[in-house]
């Protein structure tokens, strides 16, 4: 601003002119760029950052050089050689302003893609971490040693008087705890391989309670081929059949559904409850509230997981945003 | 002869313990329960010397069934997996049989029983198990109750407030009055401290049912339910509730 005043009052103009005419010109700029910079914090393009950045700067010192050219002459348009002055002037003046809001909007973008960085970079590690969590909490907790022992309690019922079928159920016992234990690597996985340890788990549960569980898993021709988390519907369908047989004494039927919404894939979940006894509190337990926060983590948003009841049905939808 | 029923939700349980049973001709299996509410009425119909019982079925669990029942039978626990049962028969040295046992153990525990059977002792263990399951997670949240002929369960948040009748205490909820054979001292240890005040020697009140409080005599108070129902407060009760409303 100084720099300024003392150009203008070397010029041959008054003290009083310089500094007006300084004040105006680098206030008026400095406002401007705050401005850009508070909206560039709302807005940046993902693609063509810089083109979009020269443009609001050419627009910018335009903008301001026209505004100076207006607002200046009111009050020193009475100077002599002044208005003159402004004219030759506003060339330079608008240089001087694309050259300070450039600077300034290459600043911002680097300071604000640097954040942005940074707030990935603590999303994915605590994402990481979750899942770690979350699978050694299910391989100790989850995949609850209940479920584990009084599987295998079925396969020494099943020993002395089905001995083929025992068979088939230590088979099925093995498959699942491998899928379950390699999907310890893979963050994502197809929804088919997916629903394929889901069915197997399903089959052993059906072993168990035969006489009372029956699950059916259907999905849309074109979802088996996209991708989901990997053990992001396992506690949805662990707290479906929680809920399921240990709400009620008569047999349940626990539909497992597949489709696609917009470029979404959608999966459903539903099973039998009691609304006279059933305390809502556990109703999003551990397992709902696992998966909700995990998708937190992985997409940064909240809406991701829905939980509704209808009459006697507790429906737990789960929504997966494609990779791209 | 040795009358037993076997009360499992999980038929291949069962039949496991029928196998077993094979070995011992003095025992007759009378009947098998899928859950705690065929098991009452087993119960009651045949009065078996010995139970075998899961604790975790639907609805209610094996430890909630034997509350109802009025003097229960002597019980071999068997379980799969309940850290909070297993320390709770440690404790009490219960026998119990963890899922998948051998023939050999099993043998082993029905053997002990008839050696030691006339079984007084065993009947004030069972009792005080079921003291300590009441503190279990999954219990805290609901009571079991026999209201005539039918089981009826109660989740805490529905009862409004409670008193003394006698032997028994009366839960007064939106439906009426319930009554369970326990002592208030009981529900002051289960219920969750934070939601229910024992406001007087012989009531409690679930604070979020409160709208206003009353003076009544010199040094009591009247609670006001949202109900309209008024429950006298006396004067240690008033400072308890003071500290819980943080007053």
């Amino acid at each position: 601003m100084i720099l300024q005043a003392q150009v203008v009052y070397n010029l041959g103009f008054s003290f009083q002119t310089a500094i007006l005419d300084s004040l105006i010109s680098i206030g008026t700029l400095s406002l401007g760029c705050l401005f850009m910079v508070g909206s560039l914090r709302y807005y940046f393009p993902e693609n063509n950052r810089y083109i979009y950045l020269l443009a609001w700067s050419i627009l910018l010192a335009g903008i301001w050089s026209l505004f100076l050219k207006w607002v200046l002459l009111k009050p020193l348009g009475q100077v002599t050689g002044y208005s003159d002055f402004l004219l030759h002037s506003l060339t330079l003046r608008f240089c001087i302003g694309l050259l300070v809001t450039g600077a300034v909007a290459l600043a911002s973008l680097l300071y604000y893609s640097q954040q942005d960085q940074k707030d990935l970079e603590k999303r994915r590690t605590e994402s990481e971490k979750m899942t770690r969590d979350a699978e050694l909490y299910k391989l100790r907790q989850q995949l609850q040693p209940h479920f584990l022992f009084n599987s295998l309690n079925s396969i020494n019922a099943l020993i002395g008087s089905r001995p083929e079928q025992a068979r088939h159920m230590v088979q099925q016992l093995s498959d699942f705890l491998r899928a379950v234990l390699k999907r310890e690597e893979n963050q994502w996985v197809t929804l088919g391989d997916e629903l394929q340890s889901l069915q197997l788990y399903l089959d052993i549960e059906k072993v168990r309670f035969g006489h009372r569980l029956d699950a059916t898993i259907t999905c849309e021709e074109s979802t088996p081929q996209m991708k989901i988390p990997a053990m992001i519907l396992q506690p949805l369908v662990e707290n479906a059949i929680k809920f399921g047989l240990y709400d009620t004494t008569e047999a349940i039927h626990i539909p497992v559904h597949a489709s696609t919404e917009k470029a979404l894939l959608l999966v459903s979940v539903q099973n039998p409850y009691d609304p006279t006894t059933h305390i809502p509190k556990t109703g999003t337990g551990f397992g709902l509230s696992s998966v909700r926060r995990r998708l937190y983590l992985l997409f940064a948003r909240n809406d991701l997981l829905e939980t509704s009841t209808d009459q006697q049905i507790f429906k737990a939808s789960v929504k997966i945003p494609q990779p791209s | 002869m040795i009358k037993v029923i076997l009360i499992d939700d999980e038929p291949l349980a069962r039949l496991v313990i029928r196998e077993y049973l094979e070995a011992f001709p003095q025992v007759e299996t009378l009947q098998e329960c899928n859950d705690g509410f065929e098991g009452v009425k087993a119960i009651q119909q045949y009065q078996p010397d010995l139970i075998f019982l899961d604790i975790q079925m639907p609805k209610i669990n094996g430890f909630e069934m034997l509350e109802l029942i009025d003097h229960p039978p002597a019980v071999i626990f068997t379980t799969a997996f309940d850290e909070f049962a297993i320390r709770a028969f440690e404790t009490h040295a219960v026998d119990y049989l963890l899922k998948p046992f051998s023939k050999e153990r099993f043998s082993k525990a029905l053997q002990k029983w008839m050696d030691q059977s006339g079984g007084g002792q065993r009947q004030a263990s069972t009792s005080e198990i079921l003291e300590d399951a009441a503190m279990s997670p999954s219990q805290r949240e609901r009571v079991v109750i026999k209201n005539g002929g039918k089981i009826k369960i109660i989740p805490v948040q529905e009862i409004r407030w409670l008193e003394a009748a006698d032997d028994y205490v009366k839960l007064h909820t939106k439906d009426g009055a319930f009554l369970k054979n326990k002592t208030m001292g009981y529900f002051e240890k289960s219920l969750p401290a934070d939601q229910f005040v024992r406001t007087h020697r012989s009531n409690m009140v679930q604070v979020k049912e409160i709208t206003r409080l009353e003076p009544y005599e010199k040094e009591t108070w009247l609670a006001i339910l949202r109900s309209g129902e008024k429950v006298p407060v006396s004067k240690t009760g008033y400072s308890k509730l003071k500290i819980v409303l943080g007053l």
